[in-house]
């Protein structure tokens, strides 16, 4: 049993949204609305409790030459988003129940029977993925298609993508075919490819990498994604001196204020 | 094909609809394009994509998906924790009994109501023991679900045992419940009255997280000075231990109102902007500078002023407590929307006021090759 990942190259994506469509059906997750958002072919705007795969439609200003467009054209690129599955996850950390656990292929995964829908994994996650569903009560994610690795087969997103755009398999090798893959883009003048994998920050990597070209900002991948457990030294701190200031003061307000503080 | 419906038939709405379409027709004729004031989609021109703007400037965390009863019972839960501590402390140096069985009833209320209220929160409430499956040190709402449970069962059997103790005397097994009760009710009271901060202190929320080392302290004080508010409006307004912890509580909740107000930084911006500031600061007036002053006011002059002040002064630390409390659940909400923040972590960019970056306009340097 090896640890994998996802490796999502938007220099190969099309846009089609087959790992939307796939997601959807093996996962059983219901339709979220066939709106346009108005952004760009954008559904549904970003990952959520009933979309767990996601393509981002990243219209950007027209660039001669950029992505082998004319330059009239208003360059595009497309970008398939996902639970990052963080090596040090917040909603992981923050479950209360214990719902929320690392599978042996190092995803994290809801236990569906376990949530309660307290709704604390929401706000912890740095990527906002997580979501509570308002109609079923439960936060939902991506599972990393558990069931499917289980048996042997590769996520449903994985094997429905036309165009290898997601990769799936071993950790270290995707990682590896993402070096060679953006030497690869280098090479043909794409200098502006590159990894987002925050492996710096405090969420320690993800099993979910992403090949884009530009800032990676541009794809609302965050600069410096942090887990929240890293502030729980200062606000614990801060509460042990608030309880200390309590019984302190109130110790020291009856003794001080006589047995029963006739005078006001 | 029918023929179409003769004018008189039509409604006053239906008219004006078609009339809108006669000058969408004529400004068509006219200039070739539509120039017509409302003939551009609501929104536009949309956001474009850019490190600046991230994606369309939607926001990439989530909001808390909480109700209602999530600040209630931050408030409740302060309110409740800080009671006990009186009502022990006031019992363990011999203060009068009255007092003493009031804060008892005050913590034994929130015990009650607090689970409610979180329970009631859940998206599955009848699966709130899956809360008690583990413990998470790491996880502030499996601390504070533990602590809970202590303070609730501590707070409880204390009132209860009090109300055996007044009602059919002092037998050995009531005291043993009362103390132990009391005991356990001043041990989970002390975390309970300010666990609160540290549950949306340790969030992805920009302005929680940036408020870590001061939501814990703030959330306690201002529960003790609802906890005194309370018992004040009880009829304690004589006691002047209950002056005293009031006065420090609104001292404190006072510099803490001047903290925010003097740190600048944009991530605090939903504390003093917008709707959510001006609840931030009418919470903090209400919890520091105006009992504060009220407090020491009745200080002086004559016994009946004196008790009609604090009980101003008690009335305001507890409005001010729960707005408080719904003012930083509120600010969260907006901290969480505002897209700019996750972009800008860690770099020292300072936040752009720049609501009208259209299509064609944002920086691309860095996408030429």
């Amino acid at each position: 049993m090896s640890v994998t990942a996802f490796l999502t190259d938007s220099t190969l994506c099309i846009g089609c949204k087959a790992c939307e469509v796939a997601c959807k059906e093996w996962n059983g997750v219901s339709e979220d609305g066939l709106e346009w958002s108005g952004y760009s072919y954008d559904n549904t705007g970003a990952v959520g409790a009933s979309t767990w795969r996601h393509v981002k439609f990243v219209e950007i200003a027209p660039v001669p030459g950029y992505g082998g467009n004319s330059p009239e054209q208003p360059s595009w690129t497309f970008s398939s988003d996902v639970c990052k599955h963080c090596e040090e996850a917040g909603c992981l950390e923050a479950c209360p129940t214990g719902s929320i656990v690392r599978t042996e292929f190092g995803g994290v995964y809801i236990q569906p029977d376990v949530c309660n829908g307290c709704g604390y994994c929401v706000p912890s996650c740095p990527f906002g993925v997580v979501e509570r569903n308002q109609k079923d009560g439960r936060a939902f994610k991506c599972t990393f298609c558990y069931d499917r690795q289980k048996v042997g087969l590769q996520p449903a997103c994985a094997k429905a993508c036309p165009t290898e755009s997601i990769k799936f398999g071993e950790i270290d090798s995707l990682r590896q075919r993402a070096q060679e893959r953006l030497a690869e883009l280098h090479g043909r003048g794409m200098n502006d490819a590159q990894l987002y994998d925050p492996i710096d920050s405090s969420v320690q990597g993800t099993h979910a990498m992403f090949i884009v070209r530009g800032d990676a900002r541009t794809y609302n991948l965050p600069p410096a994604p942090a887990v929240p457990t890293v502030y729980l030294k200062k606000a614990w701190r801060s509460s042990a001196i608030a309880a200390g200031v309590l019984l302190g003061g109130t110790l020291l307000a009856f003794l001080a204020g006589g047995k029963d503080g006739r005078v006001r | 094909m029918s023929d179409p419906r003769p004018l008189h038939e039509f409604s006053v709405e239906e008219l004006q609809r078609e009339r809108r379409l006669d000058e969408i027709r004529q400004d068509a004729e006219l200039h070739g394009q539509l120039q017509l004031v409302g003939a551009r989609p609501a929104g536009a021109p949309f956001p474009q994509a850019s490190p600046e703007n991230g994606y369309y400037r939607i926001p990439l965390l989530k909001q808390p998906p909480w109700t209602w009863e999530i600040p209630l019972y931050f408030f409740v839960g302060g309110a409740a924790g800080a009671s006990a501590v009186i009502g022990a402390i006031a019992d363990y140096t011999g203060a009068d009994r009255e007092l003493v069985k009031h804060a008892r009833w005050i913590a034994a209320a929130g015990s009650v109501i607090s689970p409610a209220l979180l329970i009631s929160d859940l998206g599955r409430p009848e699966r709130f023991l899956a809360m008690l499956r583990v413990f998470k040190p790491q996880s502030a709402m499996s601390v504070g679900v533990w602590t809970l449970l202590g303070f609730s069962t501590g707070a409880a059997a204390a009132a209860f045992a009090g109300f055996l103790h007044d009602r059919y005397g002092a037998s050995l097994p009531v005291r043993v419940m009362e103390q132990a009760g009391q005991a356990a009710s001043l041990a989970f009271g002390l975390p309970f009255s300010n666990y609160t901060g540290v549950l949306i202190g340790a969030t992805a929320i920009p302005v929680w997280n940036k408020n870590a080392g001061d939501l814990p302290m703030h959330f306690g004080m201002s529960g003790l000075g609802a906890g005194v508010g309370i018992l004040e409006l009880m009829g304690h307004r004589k006691n002047r231990a209950l002056q005293a912890l009031g006065l420090g509580a609104a001292i404190f909740e006072t510099w803490e109102g001047l903290r925010i107000e003097g740190r600048s930084h944009y991530h605090l911006d939903p504390l003093k902007h917008g709707t959510s500031g001006l609840i931030t600061r009418t919470g903090g007036v209400l919890s520091g500078p105006l009992p504060l002053a009220l407090r020491i006011a009745s200080l002086f002059g004559s016994e009946k002023r004196s008790r009609s002040l604090r009980r101003w002064a008690a009335a305001s630390s507890i409005l001010g407590s729960l707005i408080t409390r719904m003012a930083l659940v509120h600010a969260g909400h907006v901290s969480a929307q505002d897209w700019r923040l996750p972009l800008q972590q860690g770099s020292a960019t300072p936040r752009t006021n720049d609501k009208t970056a259209v299509y064609g306009q944002a920086d691309f340097k860095q996408h030429g090759d």
